[in-house]
Formats: structure tokens, C-alpha cells, sequence
């Protein structure tokens, strides 16, 4: 390996006077709370009640009760609210947002017009409104009683549904999904915008048809991008909150997810300790996934 | 130019500097209450009344004094959260509106002091000490100390909607006879009546579930519990009941009713907003039979409340929860309730401790308290302060006090309602059976407070 020559801009130190700020934001921001969290992850810290002012080190006892395999799939607990988590991480970002944004993108590639600026912009906008604001519009929309949902099915003459008490989990992945699918769709949007026109071109030459194209040239031209877009979406996914906001991890813990778990125990119950644990846990996930994707990107050929 | 801007900087330094001299204490009180929609009431009563009258009164002693009153309109729970997170940092309002039976848990973390401790002993020199009797102080004390003063306190009783027992032909239309059970028999053969005579009413709502967090274990467990002999804790031994026929019983009650007979709806104590819900249904009269707290008459269905009743005398009347028996109850009572209390405690993180106790004690004082008794009529904690203007909370008053207990305060508490409030939820919405449901309960209390403090009682 050649050594590089040093013609470097600014010396080592100076850089790093440079970099010294955003050092100690992440440090600050990032950093110190993490180390912070996995300390207190091994104590029985509260919020309120005696073990605010004296916690006790209680070793791993938070992690083992968390995985306490006989009892962890009971509603309410830790086993639970992951199952829900894969469930909805599957149906809402990997067999939802992602093929959805795909097929968007697919069907208005390369066609203009007023049609596409109007989808485009309406699945925008439903991925940048405050989680608060488009929670309220859906709880409205999905309401067993006055929801304009079931409005619209007692209309087709579909008996009424009892949406979030029933199928909450549903509901909330289909929210997830028509609240996420932006990305997905704008991404792969820019990435078939850079195909070459040569390939189309040289499509048409031949005569191949849509199946052919798709397969041998979009998806091959893609791939990376949906790889991408993947495995952000898992990560994003499976650390969205915004749910709780139209079902609380209800009704009965049905559609409690890791996240909303996470809060219940630190938040509601102020059981600090246990709250920590469960985020480490939902942290090293996190840092499996991540790891996996930048591994594969180590991989591929460059 | 340089110049005429310079000498407007400094006259404009100068006049600020001199406004800071003269400092104005602000002072901010919180408390669940919007007005216009949940407790209304107390927002009318503080900004109409309190505040400005207490501004004068500072600014005749010399003291430039501003009052806020902070509206807070999520739930109980919501609320509590707020305050933890708040006073864990050193801040939140200078008086907060306080339930209780926080205070233990509050207590313990140290986040919450007595009044002494924060305004000084010169708070005993108050002369409104004399008119409130000690259950009264308890209801904001813990350990022997107090931390605040309540609003008062309440009792819990099953309101039903005349209109609709008149309809079903329980009670002879315009005779002004009342109903009253006198065991959960009747109770039940009342809502059985109803599901048969009107089958679009949902006959007996009873709370169960975590959703409605205490206002299930208050309005719904303990009020069944009760009714078979025993408490959740046991005050002399200071243990609680793990397992016991009476737990057994309470829950089979649940069963009966939420799901064997569909007397009640599980759905609606099930779902997100069930309280909220459950108090409009009983305002629609599509629920025949509430148990709930005077709260629910004095505030939530009164004139210009958000869910009120316009006949509410006419068509809504109340009766006592019966024991399973007569004689069967606690302290082998024939009728059950429990009383808690709210009111304002002092932040011990306050600028300004005088002033905030000067505020406070003024609210408390017997004129104020009787405005706010012309507002809303309910049991005070002072003595000199009768309920006057509403008959049906004298006459609840009088009929249930004798009847009442309180609960434990101790920081456990909050984590065992949560497992009481699971407990039913589980039931209700047919999990577990009962018997299954109790020793989840019975093991969630030993990890709480340790297996030693636990009461097991084999059903024989």
C-alpha cells in the first residue's frame, strides 16, 4: 500500500480543533447517555419511590427477566411486544413500503404529467405532517362507529369493523405503510432516473418485453438502492412510536411494540432500570441490522 | 447619528434596569382542568375568584403579585408522568393539583417535601388548621406529615338513569320511589331485567382494565372487593391479599357480568378513551347503571360541564353498592364505598415558598372555599364549609361516610393497582379465568413487596 503524501490542507491537531465541536456535541448528546443507560440497565433505578434515591446494582437480573421464556409471550411483556414488532416490521417495511414505493416508481418512470405530480406529492406530504396531526386523522378515519372508513363500506354494504379493537396490528401496519412509502418511492425514483436512456433504447431495439426489461435491467441497476432502502426502513421501522398514538399498545398489548414497550415500562411504570434494559436490547438489534448492511456493502464488488 | 442611537440604547437599558427593581413574584399553579372541559370548575373558580381577589389583597400589603393558571388536559396518568419528569429536574409549577395516593411513592424519591419543610413552621399559625380534621389532613399527609391541602374528598356510588328504569317498569313512573339492592343478587337481576326489557341499553357498567388506570381500581375493584369482606390490605398486619375466596369472588362477579351475561360492554373498558366514552354513553342514556365516583355528578354531568345533562336531577339518581350479602361487607357492612381526595401541595423547587403557601392558604380560607362551593357543591375538607346548594351530595355524604375506607398509602401502591387493574382486564376480556388471573396476582405482589407481605388464602 502506497503511503499517502502529505499534502494534507491542515495539520492532524488543527483538525481536530476544528472538529472539537461536533466532537463534544456527540459526546454530550450521544455518548454520555449511552454509557449512562447501560449503567443504570444493571440497577433497579425508578423515578419515583425508594429506589430513586438508592438504587441498587442488580447485575443482569433486568436482561434475564426479559427473556423470561416462560412467561415472556403473555401480553404485556417482552416477547410479545417483539413478535409484534417482526410482525409489523415485515408487513409494514419489507412487504409493504419498500415493494410499494418500488411499484410507484415503476409505474410513473419516465411518464410526466399531472398524475404523477399528484401522487408524488400527496405520498409526500403524508410522510413530512407531524405524527400528531395525521394520528388524529386516522383514528378518526378508522372508528368503528363514525369513522369515514366504515362510512364508506356500510355505503358498499360491507358490515362496520371494529378496526382498532379487533385488528390492531393491521391497522397500524397499514397506517405505517401509507405513512412511510415516500421514501422508498422517491428513492428508487431517482435511481431508475439513472438509468441510462441507452439501455431503454436498447431495449426497444430488441424488443423486450416488460418482464424482460424489469428483469434484466431495472433490477440489476437497482438492486444496491433497494438493498438501501431495506434495511433503513427496517432500522426506521422498528423504532417508530408514532403507532402508540393511534392505539396506545392497544387494545390489551396487542399491538405493543419494542418501542412502545420500552416507554410503558419507563414512562408510565418509571421503572428506569428496566426501561434501560429493554432499550439496550432494542439497541444491539438495531446494531445487528446495521452491521449486517454495512457488511454487505463490504462485500459487493466496487 | 452614532450618537442619538447611543443614547437610546442607554435610556432603553435604563428603563429596564429600573423595571427589574420593582420585580413582580409570578406565581403558577397547575392542575388537571380545562376550561370548558374536564373540572372546569376549578379553572372558573381559581382565575374568577381566587386570583384576582388575592392579587388585591397582596397589593394591599405592598407586593406586586401575578397569578397563572396552567391548564393541563391529558389524563391522570399523563399528568403524573408530567410531574415525575418535572420535579426529577428541579422545576414544574410552584403549586400542582395532587392526588393523594402519589404522595408515598412522590415521598420516597424525594421529589416531594411536607409544607413545613418548605414554607417553615409558620405554617401551622394558619388559622384554617382548626377547621380541618385530621382523615382530612391524611388525605394529602403521609407518615404523619402534610403536604397540601384537598378540595375535599368523595365517595362512590351506582348512578342510575331514572328515565330508563322508569321505561323498563322497575320503578312506577312519577311515584318518586328510589332503587336501592341490597346485595349483588338484586344488582344483577336489576341488569338482567334491563338487557331483557331493553335490549339496545347496555344494562351494568362496571370499571375493569388498565386503560381507566385507578379510576378502575377505585370505581371497580375495590367496590366489588369490598363487598365480600375484604381489603386489598390488611392494616393490621400491613400485608396485602394474594389469593383469598374473596378476590375469587369479586372476580367471578366481573365474569357474570362482562363476559357469562353481557351485562356489560368489555369492549368498552377495553378500548383507548374508555372513561371518556363511558360518560358519554351515560349522557345518551345507553347505559342504564354506572358506579362511579359524586365526581361524575358533582363535575362531570353538572350544568355547563362538557358531557352535563340538562335534566340531570330528574333523570339521573344514585344508590349504594351493596355488599354480596348484607352483612357480608367489609367490617361487615351491608353497603361499600371508598373515598380518596385530591388537592395542592407546594413545590418544594418554588422561588417563591411565602407567597405560593400565602396563595394557597388564601384558596383554602372559608370565603373561597364557599365560592367554590357555590360552583360546585361537594364534601370539603374544611368543617366550617358545608355542602350547600346540591341535596343529592348531602344526602350522599350522609349516607355513605359512615360506610367508607381509604387506601394504603404506601409507594407500593400505584405498582399493586396496576396488577388489581390487570387482574380484572384479564378476566373481562377472557384471557384468564379467575383462578388463573389471581395467582398471576398473587406472584406479581411478591416480586413487588416480597413474598413475606403476602396474604395467601386457599379457597376451601
Amino acid at each position: 500500500m502506497q503511503k499517502k503524501s502529505s499534502s494534507l490542507v491542515l495539520s492532524t491537531s488543527t483538525g481536530l480543533i476544528f472538529l472539537a465541536p461536533a466532537l463534544l456535541f456527540i459526546a454530550l448528546f450521544l455518548f454520555f447517555p449511552l454509557v449512562w443507560v447501560l449503567i443504570i440497565s444493571l440497577t433497579d433505578t425508578t423515578l419515583t419511590g425508594p429506589a430513586a434515591v438508592s438504587p441498587s446494582f442488580v447485575g443482569i437480573s433486568n436482561y434475564v427477566r426479559l427473556f423470561d421464556l416462560s412467561r415472556w409471550m403473555r401480553l404485556g411483556n417482552f416477547g410479545n411486544a417483539l413478535r409484534n414488532t417482526v410482525i409489523f416490521v415485515l408487513g409494514s417495511a419489507i412487504f409493504g413500503q419498500v415493494p410499494l414505493g418500488l411499484a410507484i416508481a415503476l409505474a410513473f418512470h419516465r411518464r410526466k404529467g399531472l398524475l404523477r405530480e399528484i401522487v408524488f406529492s400527496l405520498a409526500t406530504v403524508a410522510w413530512i405532517l407531524p405524527g400528531v396531526a395525521v394520528a388524529f386523522a386516522w383514528i378518526a378515519f378508522l372508528d368503528r362507529d363514525f369513522g369515514t372508513f366504515n362510512a364508506l363500506l356500510a355505503l358498499l354494504g360491507f358490515p362496520k369493523i371494529d378496526w382498532y379493537f379487533d385488528y390492531p396490528l393491521y391497522a397500524i401496519i397499514i397506517f405505517n405503510i401509507w405513512r412511510g412509502t415516500a421514501f422508498s418511492m422517491l428513492l428508487f425514483s431517482a435511481a431508475l432516473g439513472n438509468i441510462p436512456p441507452s439501455y431503454w433504447e436498447t431495449a426497444d431495439v430488441i424488443g423486450a418485453s416488460a418482464w424482460q426489461r424489469f428483469k434484466d435491467i431495472i433490477f440489476p441497476l437497482v438492486r444496491p438502492n433497494l438493498f438501501t432502502a431495506l434495511i433503513l426502513v427496517t432500522l426506521w421501522t422498528f423504532n417508530v412510536f408514532t403507532p402508540y398514538l393511534i392505539t396506545g399498545g392497544g387494545p390489551l398489548y396487542r399491538s405493543e411494540t419494542v418501542p412502545i414497550f420500552t416507554y410503558r415500562v419507563a414512562f408510565k411504570f418509571f421503572e428506569f432500570g428496566k426501561g434501560a434494559a429493554i432499550a439496550v436490547v432494542m439497541m444491539t438489534i438495531n446494531f445487528i441490522l446495521a452491521s449486517f448492511y454495512l457488511l454487505m456493502q463490504r462485500r459487493r464488488p466496487r | 447619528m452614532k450618537r442619538i442611537l447611543g443614547l437610546v440604547v442607554l435610556s432603553l437599558a435604563v428603563l429596564l434596569g429600573v423595571n427589574g427593581l420593582a420585580e413582580t413574584i409570578k406565581l403558577t399553579v397547575t392542575a388537571r382542568a380545562v376550561r370548558g372541559g374536564v373540572n372546569t370548575h376549578l379553572v372558573e373558580w381559581l382565575e374568577d375568584h381566587v386570583f384576582p381577589a388575592f392579587v388585591q389583597w397582596m397589593k394591599a400589603q405592598g407586593k406586586d403579585v401575578e397569578v397563572e393558571f396552567i391548564q393541563f388536559g391529558g389524563s391522570d396518568e399523563a399528568l403524573k408522568q408530567q410531574y415525575a419528569l418535572d420535579l426529577k429536574v428541579g422545576r414544574g409549577a410552584d403549586i400542582l393539583g395532587f392526588d393523594g395516593f402519589w404522595i408515598p411513592e412522590f415521598d420516597a424519591a424525594g421529589l416531594v417535601k411536607p409544607l413545613d419543610e418548605i414554607v417553615g413552621s409558620q405554617v401551622w399559625d394558619w388559622d384554617g388548621w382548626a377547621y380541618i380534621p385530621q382523615g382530612m389532613r391524611e388525605i394529602l399527609g403521609y407518615k404523619g406529615k402534610v403536604y397540601g391541602l384537598a378540595l375535599g374528598t368523595d365517595v362512590r356510588v351506582i348512578f342510575y338513569r331514572r328515565d330508563l328504569f322508569e321505561k323498563a317498569g322497575i320503578i312506577p313512573p312519577g311515584s318518586g320511589l328510589r332503587w336501592q339492592p341490597r346485595s349483588w343478587e338484586e344488582l344483577l337481576n336489576t341488569a338482567r331485567y334491563i338487557k331483557k326489557v331493553l335490549p339496545d341499553v347496555v344494562p351494568l357498567q362496571i370499571n375493569a382494565g388498565t386503560e381507566m388506570g385507578e379510576a378502575t381500581t377505585m370505581q371497580g375493584w375495590f367496590m366489588v372487593l369490598l363487598g365480600t369482606g375484604i381489603h386489598m390490605y390488611d392494616f393490621e398486619s400491613g400485608k396485602w391479599y394474594g389469593e383469598h375466596p374473596g378476590i375469587l369472588e369479586a372476580l367471578n362477579f366481573y365474569k357474570t357480568v362482562y363476559v357469562d351475561e353481557k351485562l356489560g360492554d368489555a369492549r368498552l373498558q377495553l378500548i383507548s378513551g374508555a372513561r371518556a366514552r363511558t360518560f358519554e354513553l351515560f349522557r345518551d342514556g345507553k347505559i342504564a347503571m354506572l358506579v362511579e365516583g359524586d365526581w361524575f355528578w358533582r363535575s362531570v354531568l353538572a350544568p355547563g360541564s362538557e358531557w352535563a345533562i340538562p335534566n340531570r336531577n330528574e333523570v339521573v339518581d344514585w344508590a349504594m353498592m351493596p355488599a354480596k350479602e348484607p352483612g357480608a361487607g367489609y367490617r361487615g357492612q351491608n353497603f361499600v364505598t371508598i373515598s380518596g381526595g385530591t388537592g395542592f401541595i407546594l413545590n418544594p423547587n418554588t422561588a417563591h415558598p411565602q407567597e405560593a403557601w400565602a396563595l394557597m392558604a388564601f384558596a383554602f380560607s372559608r370565603e373561597m372555599q364557599l365560592e367554590f362551593q357555590k360552583i360546585q357543591p361537594r364534601i370539603r375538607s374544611r368543617v366550617d364549609v358545608p355542602v350547600v346548594g346540591d341535596p343529592v351530595m348531602s344526602e350522599m355524604a350522609r349516607a355513605l361516610l359512615q360506610y367508607t375506607t381509604v387506601r394504603p398509602m404506601l409507594p407500593g401502591y400505584p405498582k399493586i393497582s396496576y396488577q388489581a387493574q390487570l387482574m380484572t382486564e384479564r378476566v373481562v376480556s377472557g384471557q384468564m379465568t379467575p383462578e388463573e388471573a389471581m395467582a398471576a396476582y398473587a406472584e406479581a405482589l411478591k416480586e413487588i413487596v416480597g413474598p413475606e407481605n403476602v396474604i395467601i388464602v386457599k379457597a376451601r
